[in-house]
């Protein structure tokens, strides 16, 4: 459970920032009126949604380290047996990377005002991650062919449960993406997508990030890693 | 002293936050049932959570008759009373105390109170509930598939949940994970709006420090959700793959009724730490609201402001914080590496400082009130009692060697049932009578409300207080019925007796209060606007009950604490949130 | 004021119940007296508290009900007084916590001189193993169970042979010995749980949990389920004989040992003699 505690560390350590910008110290029943004097203290000025998906990071991002830490409880079991890494793997993390890419260009785009930029940043993205989540069924496929099938061992459970529920996250994003381009589509103004375009790249690069600490983990690399660690705190 | 420049009032523009684009429904459909509108997805949650709370209540008839009564009931059987014990506490703890605070509670008040028009996204927050609604129907359901509910307990700890020893081992304990997780995705659709609105919402002026403890409670309780029930999620999603597709996260080499099962390697205790990774939250996820809005109560009806409303917020946010590092108390006599009960058992009882302190300021501001003894003010100083009960006899279970005989007995079923069912209930049903004026603009009926209450109150503790002696006598809980063991004397049955019997009156007193709410919604007294003269935002709207947009033309702008009550010099005993300064402020001269 | 009076009542009630109450616990049978005295202590202090707050609440009800006229005092918080407070309260579960993590201390450390027992729960029934002459139990595994060898011991080990196991039947205890009890499952969590001794465990499949124990008295106990085990859970039942030494002895000797219940000839006859040769 120590990546878990670790990641709830790292979210108590922003919260506890931002609070500590509330002035929670202060008297309240000692002062009236509709305080304008302490800016920062009213309410977040920026837009909900991007809020909404700050804190729905914060949640993705608890889900995955929770799998990571059952993972890691689970590796140390006699029976664990790691899988090979199908060369396939490494072609869709690249297209992953460049589904980030490309997203990227359509923020910046979308920042330069420029509206067939964004379309093609956004369609680019979007087939990229298509891409990518056929990859991964074939990635499936060809352990299934190879005999490592979901109940044979747990690595290899964890292999396609871990790797299906990055998938799942990546759909949702996916559908998000779709009513981003169709309003694009239709719009002719980019200020009224610009914050839609601007959290389909955060969330792309989150699922990103994901997916690379995933790859790392189920490919053994971080073995050694999470081995100092636990020298470290032992 | 905050000086305040007094010529800049004045002048001040309506509001700082830019006003919301609102959807307004166009039909009776989307007003009343597909509606987007908080309040009404607030009673809808509402509605809902009571429904299949009654269920949960008829199944705990049910236990109480085979405990009290073994033997008579032939229609009884010990699969079912395993059903019966298993749906009542995931009932109780999830689909109604969890949605009921959050997505009830939650949904009505912390818009409301912060003095937004609606939640932030209102589209999320009615699907929130309709997948709340699909996740109670489908583990309603698990009653009437083949082989019925799981009968695994609530904490469903594998290996038991899905080998073939237990009841509801086919369908039930797959639907029940299905229904987890459905809740889950619920949840945090509703959590998002409950935390973005506290956070980007609320009106001009209304700083952190002058939020109502109600509003601290459900969004921390809130944070705290959106943060524990990922291991849930992950617990269930794990466990479904171990029962439906043989994979062995959870499951060991074990011979299944004399035949070596297909499991192998895995681990039952990784299952139990995801387990309370999210159930020793949950606890509080249930408590800190119930703590918010009992301080209200307490406050409005006691006319004094909250005592310590500082230590208060600084108390719920280290609850917040401390209750994610204990969860291993439920797991002292797991056979977990026993060295870690000393982390615990520490943790755990350092928990109950900033737990006590909310009960001191409670019970201090009630010192040279002015206690009106409403209903909602009864509810209030009975849950106290429970509350400081419950959590006295945690301080038993806490601590790790105390555990030890404790664990499994009847003891930790009185505990947790007078922690967090009779004292959140007690809350919950105190909230009711003081809420229910601005949310149907009538009174409930006040003789029947003290019945109600006094019935309930006594009766409930009547019922967990002497359970606690069944558990130091040793009587293990969950047991279809007792046997004959050489230390449980036949007045131990007869205490039982007693229970059940007490059990079923206050589930019948129940009636009388959804009586008193059917009846006062025609008949009740006419409420108006503020019957409880009250100084939060929730009281303050222009209509009663409040419209679509809650505050009319203008949102409201905050000039002072939510506690201004019996302010020394002014004329009422409140001053509303919303009200401006009549004088530029003296009040640096107070004590 | 019936209603301060009521909830005055309900903490004197519950006072008085507890003084009264016939439902206490079992006398004990073991050397856990520590854990009967840190309860006590929880109990002493937690019931001054429960009292303290009760009593404060009511007299405030009592004395500062609404009446015409009156008017609430303005008290916005007392640093000082919630600091003491909050001292206070760190005290009292100081008092609790320190004897507790004490006792819990002894209970996790096994006596060196403490001779193994091993329980095996499974649903939904207790076996019992006790090292034979070598002092030393067998390996097992469930791989190997079956009908002639109930708790799956190795037949390859050569400290299994001589282990007595005791399946479907009463286990007995010496008295005034310490005792390690090693506790397995082959199926589902269990719990060894007999009330007089206190102490309990789950037994885990895949796993080996223990606690310890010295019986100080003779007596037959009831042996009870303490962990959710399925639809027999309330039925699973045994008994723990502590017996003087010479029936212990007695006792020992009418046992069979693994050799002897799988038949196996070839081994040496086993049996445990008590006392040496």
């Amino acid at each position: 459970m120590s990546a878990i505690i670790l990641f709830l560390a790292v979210i108590a350590t922003i919260v506890g920032w931002w609070l500590s910008q509330q002035r929670l110290t202060a008297k309240p029943w000692l002062e009236e009126g509709p305080i304008d004097d302490f800016p920062g203290t009213g309410a977040m000025t920026s837009p909900a949604a991007k809020i909404g998906l700050g804190v729905f990071l914060a949640v993705a991002g608890c889900l995955f380290t929770l799998f990571i830490s059952a993972y890691s409880m689970r590796m140390n079991m006699a029976d664990w047996r790691a899988l090979p890494v199908p060369k396939l793997l490494w072609f869709n993390t690249g297209v992953l990377v460049l589904s980030s890419v490309a997203l990227q260009w359509a923020y910046l785009a979308a920042r330069r005002n420029d509206i067939d930029g964004v379309m093609l940043g956004l369609l680019a993205g979007g087939a990229a991650a298509v891409t990518f989540l056929v990859g991964q069924l074939l990635v499936w496929q060809q352990l299934i062919v190879a005999g490592y099938f979901v109940a044979s061992n747990p690595a290899n459970s964890f292999f396609y449960l871990l790797t299906a529920v990055h998938g799942l996250h990546l759909m949702g994003g996916l559908a998000a993406l779709g009513k981003t381009t169709a309003r694009v589509w239709r719009s002719t103004e980019v200020t009224e997508v610009q914050l839609s375009v601007e959290l389909c790249t955060i969330y792309w690069h989150f699922l990103l990030l994901v997916w690379l600490v995933l790859l790392g983990l189920l490919t053994g690399w971080t073995d050694n890693f999470v081995d100092i660690c636990r020298r470290l705190l032992s | 002293m905050v000086d305040i420049p007094y010529d800049a009032i004045a002048g001040v523009p309506p509001a700082e936050v830019p006003d919301v684009e609102l959807y307004h429904p166009r039909s009776w459909w989307t007003r009343y049932v597909f509606s987007q509108d908080a309040k009404v997805i607030a009673v809808q949650y509402a509605l809902t959570a009571s429904a299949i709370g009654l269920v949960a209540l008829v199944l705990s008839w049910m236990m109480r008759l085979q405990l009290g009564f073994p033997g008579t009931f032939s229609f009884i059987d010990p699969n079912q009373y395993l059903q019966f014990i298993t749906m009542h506490g995931m009932i109780m703890v999830i689909y109604l105390l969890t949605a009921l605070f959050l997505g009830g509670f939650g949904n009505y008040l912390i818009p409301l109170m912060v003095g937004a028009r609606d939640m932030v996204f209102p589209y999320v927050n009615m699907l929130s509930y309709w997948v709340y609604l699909l996740a109670v129907l489908v583990l309603a359901s698990t009653f009437f598939v083949p082989g019925g509910p799981t009968g695994a307990g609530w904490t469903l700890y594998p290996p038991q949940a899905i080998l073939s020893g237990t009841p509801g081992q086919d369908w039930g304990i797959i639907l029940m994970m299905a229904s987890l997780i459905l809740f889950i995705i619920g949840f945090t659709m509703g959590g998002l709006n409950y935390v973005v609105t506290t956070l980007q919402a609320r009106a001009r002026g209304m700083t952190l420090m002058r939020l109502p403890l109600t509003v601290w409670g459900i969004f921390t309780a809130t944070v705290m959700a959106l943060l524990a029930f990922p291991a849930l999620f992950v617990a269930s999603v794990m466990m479904l793959f171990d029962r439906a597709l043989g994979t062995s996260f959870f499951m060991p080499s074990l011979v299944e009724m004399g035949t070596l099962s297909k499991y192998g390697g895995g681990s039952p205790l990784l299952f139990q730490h995801l387990f309370w990774f999210f159930g020793h939250p949950e606890v509080y996820i249930v408590a800190l609201p119930a703590f918010g809005i009992v301080s209200d109560l307490i406050s409005t009806h006691a006319r004094k402001n909250i005592f310590g409303y500082r230590m208060m917020v600084w108390a719920i946010v280290a609850i917040g914080a401390l209750s994610f590092v204990v969860w291993a108390h439920h797991m002292y006599v797991s056979g977990m590496y026993p060295y870690f009960g000393f982390f615990f058992a520490t943790t755990t009882l350092i928990i109950a400082i900033p737990t006590a302190i909310k009960v001191y300021n409670w019970v201090l501001t009630l010192w040279r009130g002015d206690i009106h003894l409403t209903v909602p003010m009864l509810f209030a100083l009975a849950f106290i009692i429970t509350f400081v009960n419950g959590g006295l006899t945690g301080l038993f279970l806490g601590n790790v060697v105390v555990d030890v005989p404790l664990s499994d007995t009847m003891f930790v079923v009185a505990h947790f049932h007078m922690v967090m069912g009779v004292a959140p209930i007690l809350v919950v049903l105190g909230a009711i009578y003081h809420w229910y004026p601005k949310v149907t603009g009538r009174m409930l009926n006040d003789p029947l409300g003290k019945f109600h209450f006094w019935v309930t109150f006594l009766g409930a503790y009547m019922i967990f207080f002497p359970m606690h002696y069944l558990g130091l006598l040793g009587v293990p809980r969950r047991y279809y019925e007792l046997g004959e063991a050489a230390f449980i004397p036949p007045s131990a049955h007869s205490l039982n007796a007693f229970i059940s019997v007490v059990a079923l009156t206050v589930g019948f007193a129940q009636m009388v209060f959804l009586f008193n709410l059917a009846w006062s919604l025609f008949k009740g007294k006419l409420a108006g606007g503020n019957p409880w003269r009250a100084t939060t935002l929730e009281w303050q709207t222009p209509e009663t009950p409040p419209g679509h947009g809650n505050w009319g033309k203008d949102l409201p702008v905050v000039y002072r604490w939510a506690y201004d009550y019996s302010v020394p010099g002014a004329k009422e005993d409140f001053i509303p949130q919303n009200q401006p300064p009549a004088t530029p402020s003296a009040r640096g001269a107070l004590p | 004021m019936y209603v301060a009076l009521l909830l005055l009542l309900v903490a004197i009630g519950s006072v008085l119940f507890h003084l009264w109450s016939p439902w206490w616990w079992t006398p004990i049978a073991t050397n856990w007296r520590y854990i009967d005295d840190t309860i006590n202590i929880t109990f002493w202090i937690t019931g001054f508290v429960f009292v303290a707050v009760i009593a404060f609440m009511a007299y405030c009800v009592f004395r500062f009900h609404h009446k015409e006229g009156r008017r609430a005092a303005y008290n916005p918080e007392n640093k000082r007084l919630e600091w003491w407070l909050s001292v206070g309260t760190g005290i009292g579960v100081a008092a609790m916590l320190a004897p507790g993590l004490v006792v819990w201390h002894q209970f996790v450390t096994v006596p060196p001189d403490a001779t193994e027992v091993e329980v095996m729960g499974q649903q939904w029934q207790w076996s019992f193993r006790l090292p034979g002459k070598d002092g030393r139990l067998g390996t097992t595994d469930v791989r190997n169970i079956s009908s002639d060898n109930p708790m799956g011991l190795n037949r390859d080990d050569p400290h299994g042979q001589d282990d007595v196991v005791i399946d479907n039947g009463d286990l007995h205890l010496q008295v005034g010995k310490p005792v390690k009890v090693l506790l397995r499952s082959v199926d589902v969590l269990h719990d060894f749980y007999v009330p007089e001794f206190r102490a309990k465990m789950d037994m885990v499949p895949g796993m080996v949990t223990y606690f310890w124990i010295k019986p100080i008295r003779t007596g037959t106990f009831d042996v009870l389920c303490a962990e959710l085990c399925g639809a027999a859970h309330f039925q699973m039942r045994a008994r723990v004989i502590v017996d003087e030494e010479s029936e212990y002895h007695a006792w020992l000797e009418q046992q069979k040992t693994f050799a002897e219940l799988s038949g196996r000839s070839a081994v040496t006859r086993a049996t445990y003699k008590s006392g040496g040769e």
